[in-house]
């Protein structure tokens, strides 16, 4: 497609989506719950361009902030240690914790690798049998399998010295726990794609059977996520209720079996805090005893200190789509990136950081 | 000298130092200016001045495409280029680490000596300290540079109005993806390097094809983004950029989406940002290309009236987003 072609297409899905609107004779609200979703939608100014009857809302999508507070905490005290090499993904390195940053750490003197994929994290464990190197394994479905393959290799390979500091979390549980809250109003949800690639399509059908809300499977190109929002408003418009793949070039029905035998041969679910919501059923992985070897936080017991209360913070709220980020009162003045005060403002896919980088609710340029 | 390392004897101002100064320094800066040796150099210049320093502090010294020398070099070169001066003459300060290799510290001199050739001015007068192990990072560098105005030129932000052309002299990000890459072991293609340049050549090819020229500015700190909104609220213009036009590889992409930045942020060491009266954007624009630091060049957008102090990016889909000032300490120790 050339980009002539694209905003042609852009803008025949943008008359559709009006049009459906108009049909469905009342304001329609759809969630996107994957950070990634989050960045696109407010890189593209695709917010902008819908009609005004269709807004979209950020839900719980974000690894980073959805992750209690101390979690970025103990990442750098283990760091800090001068028997551990710490191994993260490169977008982990400016979040920062209570009083510090894994990049301010590494500035520090901290061994702080970068690695594309968490195999590589095993090279590194092999290389410096000395250390304990232990790989951050944040995020929903889509890196849990990856992590629990990391486990197992290090395991098949005998390596002993490769740990992973878990915080793995499950989509599917706090979906239903955003529609159980009375104070969460949405019509419909953009799925996320890579989760999907996972999981499948099925696991989302108690979005459309217990709830009557569509779902959309979607992509990540702009496109993409406009394709999905036009059949979310045409199902809305309709009064129906499915869920539908628009990312089938990718995601299967069935999702990946593999993926899902690794990673519960690796993790089981338990119950997990999740910020701003509380504790959700089975919504979080743990790993299992017969791996608690791999486990740093069994392995090596850390205390921090309990994170600071944040007065005044709404990100709980925020992560629920209740209130938008220029609704909560320290949005751009005490909290702002460089000081932030709530996770949603500090991780690069939070939704008050999109909101602020993208100039939302701060400025009125092409309106 | 080729096997030493540096000692605090080197900064203290006897043999050892003046073994450093005639063994690696001054056979790498030699001019006549500098030749006389006293304590300040006396400079034969006209006109009215521009004065300039920086200083240079990169994490890792040696990178691709460049190393501390020659970015100490283009940094003071461009910051009096984009003042619209032809810049004349640079100090060198350097302060050494103990344990510093004397051979390290000889190529960085003789790349700085090479880079000051290529742009046309001369290392006439400088300072050599060295600090105890640990209490600095191998070399830090600070230039000053002095440069004459170009007569019938004026270069300020206040002078941009709406309506005015915005050029770009070439691909962004690439000095701050090599940085990156050099410092996180990321593997990038041989064709990304810094661009680290002097750009005192392509900024007077662009005077003298577009005189009206408001303004010049190299996006190094803060990138492009930083760069067009400083110039947007001194202006008080709005600017909107169109992102197909922005130029920019696909290495650099990629290690943005990998490390979580936006190109827009990222600095730059050998581009220039040019805010050009209409009427005169096509001969800049064609003055840029023609040089070889500019082949990539091209217009990214436009001034406008609507949201004064605000820069917009008009998406590939026809949306418009705000580009903000970029954030504290994206990458630190960059220049």
């Amino acid at each position: 497609m050339t980009r002539a072609e694209e905003r042609a297409a852009a803008q025949e899905l943008l008359a559709e989506i009006e049009r459906q609107s108009a049909r469905a004779g009342r304001p329609l609200r759809f969630m996107e719950v994957c950070g990634t979703h989050t960045v696109s939608i407010f890189r593209a100014g695709l917010r902008q361009m819908l009609p005004a009857g269709v807004a979209l809302v950020s839900g719980p999508g974000c690894p980073v902030c959805v992750t209690p507070d101390d979690y970025m905490d103990k990442a750098i005290a283990y760091a800090a240690r001068e028997d551990v090499i710490l191994a993260t993904f490169g977008d982990m390195l400016k979040v920062p914790g209570s009083a510090s940053s894994l990049a301010e750490a590494e500035a520090e003197g901290a061994d702080i690798r970068i690695v594309y994929s968490p195999l590589d994290a095993l090279a590194i464990a092999r290389e410096n049998p000395e250390k304990k190197v232990v790989f951050l394994a944040v995020g929903f479905e889509t890196t849990a399998p990856t992590a629990a393959a990391l486990v197992l290799a290090a395991k098949g390979a005998g390596v002993k010295n490769l740990f992973l500091l878990s915080a793995q979390k499950l989509v599917p549980p706090a979906l239903r726990a955003l529609m159980d809250d009375p104070a969460v109003r949405v019509d419909g949800f953009l799925l996320p794609g890579h989760v999907a690639v996972v999981t499948g399509t099925d696991i989302f059908s108690f979005v459309a059977a217990d709830y009557h809300l569509p779902g959309v499977v979607a992509g990540f190109s702009p496109l993409a996520i406009l394709r999905a929002l036009t059949r979310l408003t045409q199902q809305a418009a309709a009064g129906e209720a499915r869920i539908e793949n628009e990312y089938e070039s990718v995601v299967h029905r069935e999702g990946s079996c593999e993926a899902r035998r690794v990673m519960r041969l690796v993790y089981e679910p338990v119950d997990a805090r999740w910020r701003g919501i509380g504790i959700i059923p089975r919504s979080g992985l743990r790993m299992r005893d017969a791996f608690a070897a791999y486990d740093i936080e069994r392995v090596l017991p850390l205390e921090v200190p309990e994170p600071r209360p944040r007065p005044g913070c709404r990100c709980g709220e925020v992560l629920r789509g209740i209130v938008t980020p220029p609704e909560c009162p320290l949005f751009g003045k005490a909290c702002m990136p460089t000081h932030a005060v709530g996770p949603c403002m500090v991780s690069v896919e939070g939704v008050c950081a999109a909101w602020y980088k993208y100039g939302q609710g701060r400025f009125v340029y092409g309106k | 000298m080729a096997n030493e390392k540096i000692t605090l004897a080197h900064g203290a101002g006897g043999k050892m130092s003046a073994a450093l100064m005639h063994d690696v320094i001054l056979p790498a800066f030699d001019n006549p200016v500098l030749d006389v040796l006293h304590d300040g150099a006396k400079l034969a210049t006209s006109g009215r001045l521009a004065f300039t320093t920086d200083s240079y502090v990169v994490r890792p010294l040696f990178f691709a495409g460049g190393n501390i020398g020659k970015i100490a070099v283009c940094g003071t070169v461009n910051d009096l280029a984009m003042t619209g001066a032809v810049p004349r003459y640079l100090s060198c300060g350097l302060i050494l680490e103990e344990g510093f290799p004397v051979e390290d510290l000889s190529r960085i001199v003789r790349t700085m000596r090479e880079t000051a050739d290529a742009a046309g001015v001369a290392i006439v007068t400088g300072d050599t300290k060295v600090v105890e192990h640990g209490k600095a990072d191998g070399i830090f560098i600070n230039t000053a540079g002095v440069g004459e105005l170009i007569a019938g030129i004026d270069i300020a932000p206040q002078n941009v109005r709406p309506g005015m052309k915005v050029l770009l002299s070439g691909c962004i990000g690439d000095h701050a993806a090599a940085i990156l890459a050099g410092r996180h072991g990321i593997e990038i293609p041989e064709s990304l390097t810094s661009d680290c340049a002097p750009l005192a050549g392509l900024t007077q090819a662009v005077l003298a094809a577009a005189p009206h020229t408001a303004v010049l500015r190299d996006p190094t700190r803060g990138g492009v983004a930083a760069v067009l909104n400083e110039i947007a609220a001194a202006a008080q213009v709005g600017v909107l950029v169109d992102e197909d036009a922005l130029p920019i590889r696909e290495a650099v992409r990629g290690i943005c989406d990998m490390l979580g930045f936006d190109p827009l942020d990222l600095a730059n060491e050998g581009k220039c940002i040019a805010f050009v009266p209409a009427a005169e954007a096509d001969a800049a624009l064609a003055a840029m290309r023609a040089h070889p630091y500019g082949k990539d060049a091209c217009i990214i957008g436009e001034t406008t009236e609507e949201a004064p102090g605000q820069v917009g990016l008009r998406t590939a889909l026809g949306g418009i987003r705000i580009v903000d000032l970029p954030l504290g300490s994206l990458v630190p120790r960059i220049c």
